[in-house]
């Protein structure tokens, strides 16, 4: 009996030795790979995950894209993503305080504000103080939503005091309140108005009253992928994938 | 002769329980989590009581709204062989299982500010309904009214019509036979469908968010603000929750006889 124990003991022993090094460094990446990613890098994640695809054939990589706030909650809840990349820093912090998150988080992109207005501009806005204007329906990003804090910042700024018609979920819903003419404006990210590809007009916010957002990336403690995910992480920062991303708007970091 | 309880098959009591265990788990995770010696503090907190206040006014407006335009719907569907009256009660039910994300597409394609109808409503009344409270009302209407109707459907099939005919001989006009004969005598199934659609609007959140947006004091609902402070503030999200799960089991109670005979 006792010996028997043991034997099994070692064979479960070998069996994890031998199961070590898939998750080790300097194995191929495979398996799956879920990203949760600020609804901001939707586009240009997309197409770094088809990149990615092509260069790890055996990685099927998936997304969630979503508020960084809504992903740092599900993310400390214990949701099972591999990656967190955020459209701020306080967010990412929020899962590493938390021990979701390994540090150090790693910037990877950065990126501005714009105003978002319906193709044409017919209320002619020029600025952020003609938000002000009445009868105007301004749509933000909610509070916690990275996007609705960088735009409350901006606005700060222009010395601009606006009461929003609402404050939507993320940057998409945002900017989608625009795109369908239920708004006249929103403030959202450069690259959301660019990935709109003219179903929006954008209108440019001056560096002075500007925000710079920047977009921080880290590997999720509990991932069962981790090599998967540190491979996602070298491969956003790598040549193609910064190129990738500076395709959509983005800044480098 | 007394009906004998059986036990049921091992595998049938194991999965039947693991089905309960489903039911009650999550209520128990939600309770364990429950910041009860903050609960004071979290409900009183501006977000919360913004959201109590609106949640409370949206859903007896959208009860009310149930209650007038649905009661006639009733009565039509019940009391009347109108052709493709079938189609319109499919239609009418159709919210029900109509995904209520999908309910707020539509609503806003219909009555948005660029929707079928609601363009007209802009440029001749200069109303527009996204993002306004009548918005929310709205939707919470459009997804809870096919309770009321349902239920006060039911409740006027099985009245026997002799009553209205009685009622008619003896002079009474149409009007008066439904106010004084037929309303009284379907009362219960008004209160239970008018219960049902209050519970059913004061959860609404899909079709509200996206046909309303999302304002505190404005159109931020309780599950809409549950959402939202869920990112922030988990104890104001506990606490939100707690009301609406209160008020779920009241319902759930004071329904029990008339939808659930033990």
């Amino acid at each position: 009996m006792k010996r028997a124990f043991v034997a099994l003991t070692a064979v479960a022993l070998l069996l994890f030795a031998a199961a070590q090094p898939a998750t080790a460094g300097g194995q191929k990446p495979s398996g799956d790979l879920t990203v949760f990613a600020a609804a901001s890098l939707t586009e240009s994640f997309d197409a770094i995950g088809k990149q990615f695809e092509k260069k790890y054939p055996d990685v099927n990589v998936k997304f969630n894209y979503d508020a960084s706030s809504n992903l740092a909650t599900q993310i400390n809840q214990g949701a099972p993503a591999d990656v967190f990349a955020s459209a701020d820093q306080d967010n990412l912090q929020k899962t590493i305080d938390a021990g979701t998150v390994t540090p150090p988080p790693e910037v990877f992109a950065k990126n501005r504000l714009e105003i978002a207005v319906e193709k044409g501009n017919p209320k002619k806005i020029k600025n952020l103080a003609d938000l002000e204007k009445s009868g105007l329906v301004v749509v933000l990003c909610d509070d916690p939503v990275p996007c609705g804090k960088y735009a409350a910042q901006s606005l700060q700024k222009a010395g601009v005091n606006i009461t929003p018609a609402s404050k939507e979920e993320n940057a998409k819903a945002t900017l989608s309140k625009v795109s369908i003419g239920e708004a006249d404006a929103s403030i959202v990210y450069v690259t959301d108005v660019k990935a709109a590809k003219g179903s929006t007009g954008g209108v440019r916010i001056p560096d002075n009253v500007n925000v710079v957002a920047s977009y921080p990336m880290g590997v999720v403690t509990q991932s069962q992928n981790q090599t998967a995910a540190k491979a996602w992480e070298q491969y956003v920062l790598s040549k193609a994938g910064q190129k990738t991303l500076r395709k959509f708007g983005f800044l480098p970091p | 002769m007394r009906h004998r309880r059986r036990r049921p098959p091992v595998a049938v009591a194991v999965l039947a329980a693991v089905a309960v265990a489903f039911f009650v788990v999550p209520l128990v995770g939600l309770l364990q989590r429950a910041p009860w010696s903050e609960l004071a503090g979290d409900l009183t907190d501006p977000v919360v009581r913004d959201a109590l206040r609106l949640s409370i006014v949206c859903s007896v407006g959208a009860t009310a709204l149930a209650f007038v335009l649905g009661l006639p719907l009733a009565w039509v569907l019940a009391r009347t062989d109108l052709p493709g009256r079938r189609l319109v009660r499919a239609l009418v039910l159709l919210p029900m299982v109509l995904p209520p994300v999908v309910g707020g597409v539509a609503l806003l394609l219909a009555f948005g500010r660029r929707g079928l109808v609601g363009q007209y409503l802009d440029d001749w009344f200069g109303i527009t309904l996204p993002f306004t409270t009548w918005g929310a009302i709205l939707a919470e209407a459009f997804v809870a009214m096919p309770f009321f109707v349902i239920v006060v459907e039911a409740g006027l099939r099985s009245l026997d019509t002799r009553y209205e005919e009685a009622a008619a001989t003896l002079g009474a006009r149409r009007f008066t036979t439904f106010r004084r004969v037929v309303l009284p005598l379907i009362a219960p199934s008004v209160i239970a469908g008018a219960a049902l659609t209050w519970a059913r609007a004061l959860g609404e959140f899909g079709a509200t968010i996206l046909f309303a947006g999302n304002l505190q004091g404005k159109t931020q609902t309780m599950p809409l603000a549950i959402f939202v402070e869920l990112q922030t503030n988990l104890g104001g999200a506990i606490a939100l929750s707690l009301v609406l799960l209160a008020v779920s089991i009241v319902v759930l109670v004071s329904l029990r006889d008339r939808w659930f005979p033990a």
